[in-house]
């Protein structure tokens, strides 16, 4: 059985929603009532039936509308998707780790016939079969990366390692949290984290640019990240503050869970074969208040990690106008009791 | 979370001596399907059980990355070594079964060069075999100079010949032939990045002489596997595990502590990762630092040693492991 990908939208009259099975798989970010970095990486290995992990590239019922969105982001915008000149080879390796991934996870939805170079894609959902020769760019409609990533759930960055450091010199970006591929293009991860707070004082980057230069073909590792977004917008980039920054003034008790959505990253971190580069998809989860409380421990432990975030993450993660409402609204669904470890819901 | 690499279980497809000290080995999966895609400059660490005793050694992949039916890598014989490529060379035949690790790259092209020079000394030719098929399948603009003692044993210089004709310069140590090197480094058009692999003498002879002529660091890349070496016999306290154990002549410090049921983090196995990196606790006797990683500081310091490649003479060692 297929997934029924739903039609909806992440912009004007806002139609996104999950479905009860994708609220129960989301991946809701908290293990305890508290929060605070940490080099939260494993491992990127498969995880139970019915989670976000059961596939290690996750397609859902998002998939469709989600790739729409892309391509509007695209036609207004052309420089969310770039490629610097050396790192077409890198585009070829994602190529195939996704439509390899995809298929596998997905095979009533995907499939990818290779006979030597020859290489035919079938994308059901988007209507698409085509043949064309691996590593020949001039038989896709796109370059390699740009083909791909307009199939593919999820921004990707793709790393360039040289140096002992990792540049971003490539990547698809239009689902973003308040970060620019365009402005990013060419640096070095220390670089584009220049502005995150607290983090470098613990020398948490340093860490962990010496496990990600490290990362080994066939062991992917993944982490999670989060922050939150008003209204389920996916692109919410600093070339369109203008659209989505004054919506963080409209949020009123009345319509807090409706408004406020938690948003997940799943990041994942892949060494590419041919190009010994580093792939760094980022798949963005978006959940309503609404939808989140519908599963009473979430509702608990979201209200004690925003109501003691400290100010300065508050402030970063851009939700110093709102919280003190999300608090309060928040806190009629917590009745001080203890809930259980772990991630998942009870 | 461990660092190392998965494994392959591979069988050796075919043994073909190439010269009188070089021996290829051909590595095919034993469930008959593809080996993982890799790239130019790769290595994979091979084990070798020899009786109850496993040496792990990295080799380059030598092979085009475009066809993964098989593995490839070429052994020269060191008979005063440790005995690994001894081993290869005596009792490695066709139908042996082997485990081998998923390719690591530490010696990677950098692919925004406009050109790629790259200089090979002996069997450091081998990452520039797949090298120069990745770069010439996609159209790549490199040049090749290989110093070796002679012709006949100027491993592979003849394919590479064949392939690439005067792409490759030929320099042979009996002739007399010699790289111009301050003049071939004096006239590279810019965006040239610079490859070296050979002994550690023209390593750093040619890093040296790029230094001096201006050449930024990024874009000298060298690939300076120092082999184990082989010294006299001494006992390791593992304080974390509260292990003594005795380090043979043949045997390098983290095989030893491997042999001890304890697992280090490791990649290259020859000095250069820094994945095996061990504090010490405690020492009273002389390091003999044989790696590329750690800082000159730190071998002075004797708090740090790289047991893949690093030995120790004297009365005690303690490690934090």
């Amino acid at each position: 059985m297929g997934i029924t990908f739903r039609k909806e939208t992440f912009r004007d009259d806002f139609t996104f929603k999950n479905s009860p099975e994708h609220i129960r798989r989301f991946p809701f970010p908290f293990n305890e009532d508290a929060y605070m970095y940490a080099v939260n990486i494993e491992p990127h290995v498969v995880g139970p039936k019915g989670s976000v992990l059961e596939n290690l590239i996750d397609v859902d019922e998002h998939y469709f509308a989600e790739m729409q969105d892309r391509a509007l982001v695209l036609a207004e915008d052309p420089l969310r998707c770039q490629s610097l000149p050396h790192m077409t080879l890198a585009g070829w390796d994602l190529l195939e780790l996704l439509m390899e991934q995809q298929a596998l996870g997905y095979p009533e939805h995907f499939t990818l016939e290779r006979d030597g170079d020859r290489w035919r894609w079938i994308n059901r959902p988007l209507g698409i079969d085509d043949t064309f020769t691996f590593g020949d760019t001039s038989t896709l409609p796109y370059g390699p990366m740009e083909y791909i990533t307009r199939q593919s759930q999820g921004d990707f960055c793709i790393l360039d390692q040289r140096d002992g450091n990792l540049w971003m010199d490539a990547g698809m970006v239009t689902t973003q949290a308040d970060w620019s591929l365009d402005f990013d293009i060419g640096m070095n991860f220390f670089e584009w984290h220049a502005p995150v707070p607290l983090a470098h004082e613990k020398g948490i980057f340093t860490r962990a640019l010496k496990f990600l230069t490290n990362i080994q073909q066939g062991k992917p590792a993944r982490r999670l990240n989060w922050t939150m977004t008003i209204n389920p917008r996916l692109d919410t980039s600093p070339e369109n503050y203008h659209k989505w920054g004054p919506d963080r003034a409209t949020v009123t008790p009345e319509n807090v869970g409706d408004k406020v959505h938690l948003r997940v990253e799943l990041q994942s971190f892949w060494r590419l074969p041919r190009s010994n580069g580093i792939v760094f998809p980022i798949r963005c989860y978006l959940i309503k208040m609404d939808e989140l409380v519908t599963q009473p421990k979430w509702a608990r432990r979201l209200h004690r990690v925003i109501r003691d975030l400290p100010e300065e993450l508050a402030t970063y993660k851009g939700l110093t106008r709102y919280r003190p409402t999300l608090v309060e609204w928040l806190s009629k669904l917590d009745d001080g009791s203890p809930t259980s470890p772990g991630f998942g819901p009870d | 979370m461990s660092t190392g690499t998965t494994k392959l279980d591979v069988v050796v497809s075919d043994v073909v001596p190439v010269n009188d000290l070089v021996t290829r080995f051909h590595f095919r999966r034993r469930d008959g399907e593809l080996l993982p895609t890799f790239s130019g400059g790769a290595h994979v660490v091979v084990e070798m059980r020899d009786g109850d005793r496993t040496r792990l050694n990295p080799y380059s992949l030598m092979g085009s990355p475009l066809d993964t039916r098989e593995y490839t890598i070429s052994i020269r014989r060191d008979d005063v070594g440790r005995g690994g490529s001894l081993f290869m060379h005596r009792q490695v035949k066709p139908g042996l079964e082997m485990v081998i690790s998923y390719p690591v790259n530490l010696f990677s092209l950098d692919l925004r060069a406009k050109k790629h020079l790259m200089l090979a000394g002996g069997i450091g030719i081998t990452p520039f075999m797949a090298q120069t098929s990745q770069l010439a399948g996609a159209g790549g603009n490199f040049e090749l100079h290989y110093t070796c003692r002679t012709a006949s044993l100027g491993t592979y210089a003849d394919v590479l010949r064949e392939r690439y004709g005067s792409r490759v310069r030929l320099y042979h140590d009996d002739r007399e032939e010699r790289i111009d090197l301050d003049r071939l480094l004096s006239s590279q058009p810019l965006g040239t990045h610079l490859y070296v692999c050979g002994p550690a003498g023209m390593i750093n002879w040619v890093r040296d002489r790029a230094a001096s002529l201006g050449w930024p660091s990024e874009t000298v890349h060298f690939e300076h596997f120092a082999a184990p070496q082989p010294g006299a016999p001494f006992d390791v306290t593992l304080a974390v595990s509260g292990k003594t154990i005795r380090v043979g002549e043949q045997q390098s410090l983290l095989e030893a502590i491997e042999a001890a049921g304890v697992d280090p983090p490791y990649l290259c196995r020859g000095g250069v990762c820094g994945q095996c990196e061990t504090n010490v606790i405690s020492s009273d006797g002389k390091f003999i630092h044989n790696d590329h990683w750690l800082s000159e500081e730190d071998h002075r310091s004797g708090c740090k040693i790289m047991p893949c490649v690093s030995r120790f003479e004297g009365k005690s060692l303690v490690l934090e492991r």
